[in-house]
C-alpha cells in the first residue's frame, strides 16, 4: 500500500538556516520532500523527549532530528544531548512493540548541504516502506 | 534521597488496561531530582500512555497533575482537584507516595509508575548509588561515614568477607569493596585501631525485620 508520510523534523537554527531561506522554495528545488515538516529549533539540546512523543501523538509517522555534528555543536553539546533523547524516544517504540526507525537523528554540518536533502528523502523513504504509524 | 525508575511499559498499560480516564500524578519530590517522577517524567509517561492504549485500540482519556510531595496527607487533599475526571491514578511517586493514596484515598484506584529501588544520591548527572538502607540503627559513627550495611553485599559488621579482591567486591569488578574503603578511609583519619573492636551482635529489628516500623515525636503531635 503506497502512501505519504507525515513527518516531523526538528532542525537546529544553524543546521536549517539557509534551508529555510526563501520561504523553503530552494529545498523544494532541490527535492527536499513536501510531506516533512520543519520545526527549527534554537539548538536540539532545546529538544524535549515529550515534543517527540507529541508528534506522534498528533498524528506524525514519523520524526527525525537534524543537529550538528557531534564534535562541532555551536551550543558545544546540544546534538550530543539530542540524540541521547533521541535513543531514549527509540527505547520508548520499542517498549511499545513499535519500529524504533520512526525516530532517528542526524548530525549534519550547517547549512544548506545535499546531506540535508538526502536524509530527508532518505527517511522518506524508510517509512514509506514500513508503512503508516501504529497510533 | 529515594531513587526510583519508570515501570516498563507493559507492566503499566496492562494495570491500566480497563481504565477510561488516567490521571497520572507526579511528585515533586526525591523521585523528581532522580527524574524518574517528576512533571517532566509524568508528561512523558502520559504520552506513552496515550500512545499504548491507542495502539492496543483502547480508549482512553490521560491528564497529568503534580502534588509538591505524595508522602504528606496535606498534599494528597490536593487530588480533589481533579475529583470527577479519573477512575484511576497512576503515580509517578515512590512507593511511599502510593502507599499514602490507598491510605488516604479508600475508594480510589492507584496504580504505581514506578520501582523504588533505594536510598542514594546522584554520584554524576544520570548514575545514582545506594548509600543507606534505612536500617534504623547508624552505624556511620564507627566506620568513617561509609555504611556497611547499604554498600557490603553481605552487610557485613566485623570487615570485609573473603570475597574482596584487590578493592573489588566478588559480586561485580566494577563495585567497590566498602570495607576496603572504610579501611583506606579510617587509615586517612588516623582511626584504624578503632576497627579493632568487634561491633556487638546486631539487633535487626529496627531494619524492619520486626514489622513497619513508626516514629512518634510528642513535641510535634497536635492531639
Amino acid at each position: 500500500m503506497s502512501f505519504t508520510p507525515d513527518i516531523r523534523l526538528f532542525s537546529c537554527h544553524y543546521t536549517s538556516q539557509q534551508s529555510c531561506a526563501h520561504g523553503g522554495r530552494e529545498l523544494q528545488e532541490l527535492g527536499f520532500p513536501e510531506n516533512i515538516q520543519i520545526t527549527r529549533l534554537p539548538c536540539t539540546g532545546k529538544l524535549e523527549v515529550a515534543a517527540m512523543l507529541k508528534a506522534f501523538e498528533d498524528g506524525a509517522d514519523a520524526v527525525y532530528v537534524v543537529g550538528c555534528p557531534v564534535d562541532g555543536c555551536h551550543n558545544v553539546q546540544g546534538s550530543q544531548r539530542a540524540a541521547k533523547r533521541v535513543a531514549a524516544v527509540r527505547e520508548m517504540l520499542q517498549e511499545l512493540d513499535v519500529e524504533p526507525e520512526r525516530v532517528r537523528m542526524y548530525h549534519l554540518s550547517r547549512g544548506l548541504h545535499p546531506e540535508f536533502i538526502e536524509a530527508g528523502i532518505e527517511m522518506n523513504r524508510c517509512i514509506e516502506k514500513i508503512g503508516p504509524s501504529p497510533f | 534521597m529515594i531513587v526510583a525508575e519508570r515501570k516498563p511499559l507493559a507492566e503499566i498499560l496492562d494495570m491500566v488496561r480497563d481504565c477510561k480516564k488516567i490521571l497520572v500524578l507526579a511528585c515533586r519530590g526525591c523521585v523528581s531530582v532522580c527524574s524518574a517522577g517528576g512533571e517532566r517524567e509524568a508528561e512523558i509517561l502520559a504520552s506513552l500512555v496515550r500512545l499504548g492504549m491507542k495502539k492496543n485500540g483502547k480508549s482512553c482519556e490521560v491528564i497529568e497533575g503534580s502534588l509538591v510531595r505524595q508522602c504528606d496527607r496535606e498534599y494528597i487533599d490536593g487530588i480533589d482537584q481533579w475529583q470527577g475526571q479519573y477512575d484511576a491514578i497512576l503515580s509517578t511517586a515512590c512507593g511511599v507516595g502510593v502507599n499514602f493514596i490507598a491510605n488516604l484515598r479508600p475508594d480510589d484506584n492507584v496504580f504505581p509508575a514506578l520501582n523504588t529501588t533505594f536510598f542514594g544520591g546522584s554520584v554524576e548527572q544520570g548514575i545514582w548509588s545506594e548509600q543507606c538502607a534505612g536500617c534504623g540503627d547508624c552505624v556511620l559513627h564507627l566506620t568513617g561515614g561509609l555504611c556497611p550495611v547499604a554498600r557490603c553485599a553481605k552487610s557485613l559488621m566485623n570487615g570485609p568477607c573473603g570475597g574482596s579482591v584487590d578493592g573489588r567486591c566478588e559480586i561485580d569488578p566494577n563495585v567497590d569493596c566498602i570495607w576496603q574503603m572504610i579501611y583506606d578511609r579510617m587509615g586517612r583519619l588516623d582511626r584504624q585501631q578503632e576497627m579493632a573492636k568487634s561491633a556487638p551482635i546486631r539487633d535487626w529489628s529496627s531494619a524492619g525485620h520486626g514489622g513497619p516500623r513508626k516514629q512518634v515525636r510528642e513535641d510535634l503531635t497536635v492531639s
